[in-house]
């Protein structure tokens, strides 16, 4: 894998950094790399050197027991631990190949290609237009109001929710159910056109149609965008997932295709954990 | 034995719920048998002497019937306006600060600092105006008047805004910090808005307080019998009307102090319902 050792803007690279030698012939080339990532909440190690390549244009799924810093380690891919304070981050991150922990990186433009969708469903008490809106108008994505009003349309499209609140649009989200909540937030992290995205355990607090929907919607995604999500539900992740990271006290135990995690573990620990002898 | 002990031990019990909840219950009552008194009283002695000619015209003099307190009325509407251009920005910002930028230790120091300045006896504070803005400008006026409000207005907004700042979910600071906004843009566009409504109601209470402050107009804004034009005139207020009027030896004047008073309470507890009813509609900030 190449190194940059100077520290290039997060800017958008249209052709994938990674893509070369051998990599080039994958179908899902790096897009996010952690190299021995530690991660300390002041004197409170949460996170043991741990190291993971995130492939691109699938699904990621991070599991394993609570407090195994699976969210910590979520927010390490777009910085939301430096809003925490007194953290401290050892090793490094990459995406696309470019350390997003450098000097000089901007965070904000960081944040606009790795959205974040939350464990609770978060939107702004605002109307559902106002929330897609929110992220375009704050990085002045649209070029007029009808390109704002598409790019809100486009967003709740590939969220699976334009249907429902198509004719009530300018109505408080806070109106909506819990699971058109949580994909009205998807909406919201899709419109500023992120290349990853991040889901801490989107769906732990819907009911299971609902859950089903944001399922659907993953698989969807997965096209277009790098998801990496957070579950606690190792059904869960068994069907959305491509590739499964088992989490266990901080440490990464295990990487491997999702399917080859739940049957065929390379660890004793992993397989102690999917075939819930604890957890 | 044992059995006789339970039943007197739940009998005492009993007795002592009964006992406490009945007095606590006759309190309660008592609280509001006296706001029920002091409007009933007030209706009863003000509401005969409350016409048209009350908000519309200028006292008339000693003796002669008549007349009203427009000018009062027109005066503490312009002293508030005062006190709420100056104070409530000032305090605003003070409580944006407090709760958004200031580290622990001066963020303890400057809440410390707004309650003993929210302690301060108003008569106090009347005396700071008249010190910053009457003996400077050589006369009383609307603005000295203006500013020992708004005085009294920034502990009460810093409060206000500190606490409804603080009271923001992290969640919706995170969703927007995620998406790309920046700390400002975030407080501006989520947590101020977010807050704005318990803010204004903060302020309308406030405001509500200051409207029936007689002590810190005494020797600012002082009182006129006429109409006091722009700001720099001495200027009749609805407090110090009641005040005026209802220490003098006319009979007529008391009825009207009681119209007065009557006025002054309906505006205040107009503004508290009005503040309430606000907090409670259901969240959506346009825009
Ligand atoms: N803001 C924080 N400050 C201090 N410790 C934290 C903070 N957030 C998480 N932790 C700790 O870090 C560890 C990992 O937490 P987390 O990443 O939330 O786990 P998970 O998402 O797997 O349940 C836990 O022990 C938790 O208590
Ligand atoms: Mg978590």
């Amino acid at each position: 894998m190449t190194r940059v050792t100077a520290s290039p803007p997060i800017a958008r690279p249209r052709v994938e950094r990674h893509a070369t030698g051998a990599e080039a012939e994958s179908p899902h080339p790096v897009k996010i790399a952690t190299e021995r990532v530690s991660l300390f909440y002041g004197g409170k190690q949460a996170l043991h050197d741990v190291t993971l390549d995130i492939g691109s244009n699938q699904v990621t799924a991070l599991i394993g027991p609570s407090g195994c810093g699976k969210s910590t380690y979520l927010r390490t891919l777009n910085r939301m631990n430096d809003i925490v304070p007194k953290t401290r981050i050892a090793g490094r991150v990459t995406l696309d190949g470019a350390d997003i922990y450098a000097a000089g990186v901007d965070v904000v433009a960081l944040r606009r290609r790795v959205g974040m969708v939350f464990q609770r469903s978060n939107p702004f008490p605002k109307s559902n237009f106002d929330n897609v809106a929110y992220g375009i108008r704050v990085n002045r994505l649209a070029s007029s109001r009808g390109d704002l009003r598409e790019r809100v349309e486009a967003s709740l499209r590939r969220a699976a929710l334009w249907d429902e609140v198509k004719d009530r649009l300018h109505e408080s989200a806070l109106a909506l159910s819990g699971g058109q909540q949580q994909r009205l937030c998807i909406a919201r992290a899709l419109a500023v056109q992120p290349d990853v995205l991040l889901m801490d355990e989107p769906a732990s607090a819907l009911d299971p149609i609902a859950t089903q929907r944001i399922e659907e919607l993953i698989y969807e995604l997965k096209r277009d965008y790098t998801i990496v999500i957070v579950t606690h539900n190792m059904q869960q992740a068994a069907r959305v997932s491509d590739v499964t990271a088992f989490f266990w006290l901080g440490k990464l135990v295990e990487v491997a295709p999702t399917e080859q995690l739940f049957t065929n573990p390379r660890e004793k620990l992993t397989d102690d954990y999917v075939t819930g002898r604890f957890g | 034995m044992k059995i006789d002990r339970v039943a007197l031990t739940s009998a005492r019990r009993r007795s002592v719920n009964v006992l406490m909840l009945g007095s606590t219950a006759l309190c309660a009552a008592l609280t509001v048998a006296a706001l029920a008194f002091v409007l009933g009283y007030l209706v009863y002695q003000g509401g005969s002497s409350l016409n048209l000619a009350f908000f519309t015209r200028l006292p008339t003099p000693v003796g002669e019937p008549g007349g009203g307190m427009a000018n009062a009325l027109l005066g503490s509407a312009k002293l508030l306006l005062l006190a709420a251009l100056v104070g409530v920005p000032l305090g605003f910002m003070a409580g944006l600060y407090i709760a958004e930028f200031a580290s622990p230790g001066p963020a303890f120091a400057l809440r410390y600092a707004t309650d003993l300045l929210n302690g301060v006896p108003s008569i106090v504070i009347g005396i700071v105006a008249y010190t910053l803005v009457v003996l400077p400008m050589h006369h009383f006026s609307t603005i000295a008047g203006g500013v020992a409000l708004a005085i009294m207005m920034v502990p009460v907004t810093v409060r206000g805004t500190e606490e409804f700042l603080r009271a923001v979910p992290p969640s919706l600071r995170e969703a927007s910090l995620a998406l790309g906004a920046t700390r400002w843009i975030t407080i501006a566009r989520v947590v101020v808005p977010a807050a704005s409504r318990g803010i204004l109601t903060a302020v309308m209470l406030g405001l509500a307080r200051v409207a029936g402050e007689t002590a810190p107009l005494l020797f600012t804004a002082l009182n006129n019998r006429f109409w006091s034009h722009g700001w720099t005139e001495p200027t009749a207020s609805l407090p110090v009307m009641i005040f005026t009027y209802a220490i003098a030896p006319y009979d007529d004047w008391h009825r009207q102090a009681w119209a007065a008073a009557l006025v002054l309470l309906a505006l205040v507890l107009t503004a508290n319902v009005a503040a309430r009813v606000m907090v409670r509609r259901p969240a959506v900030s346009p825009g």
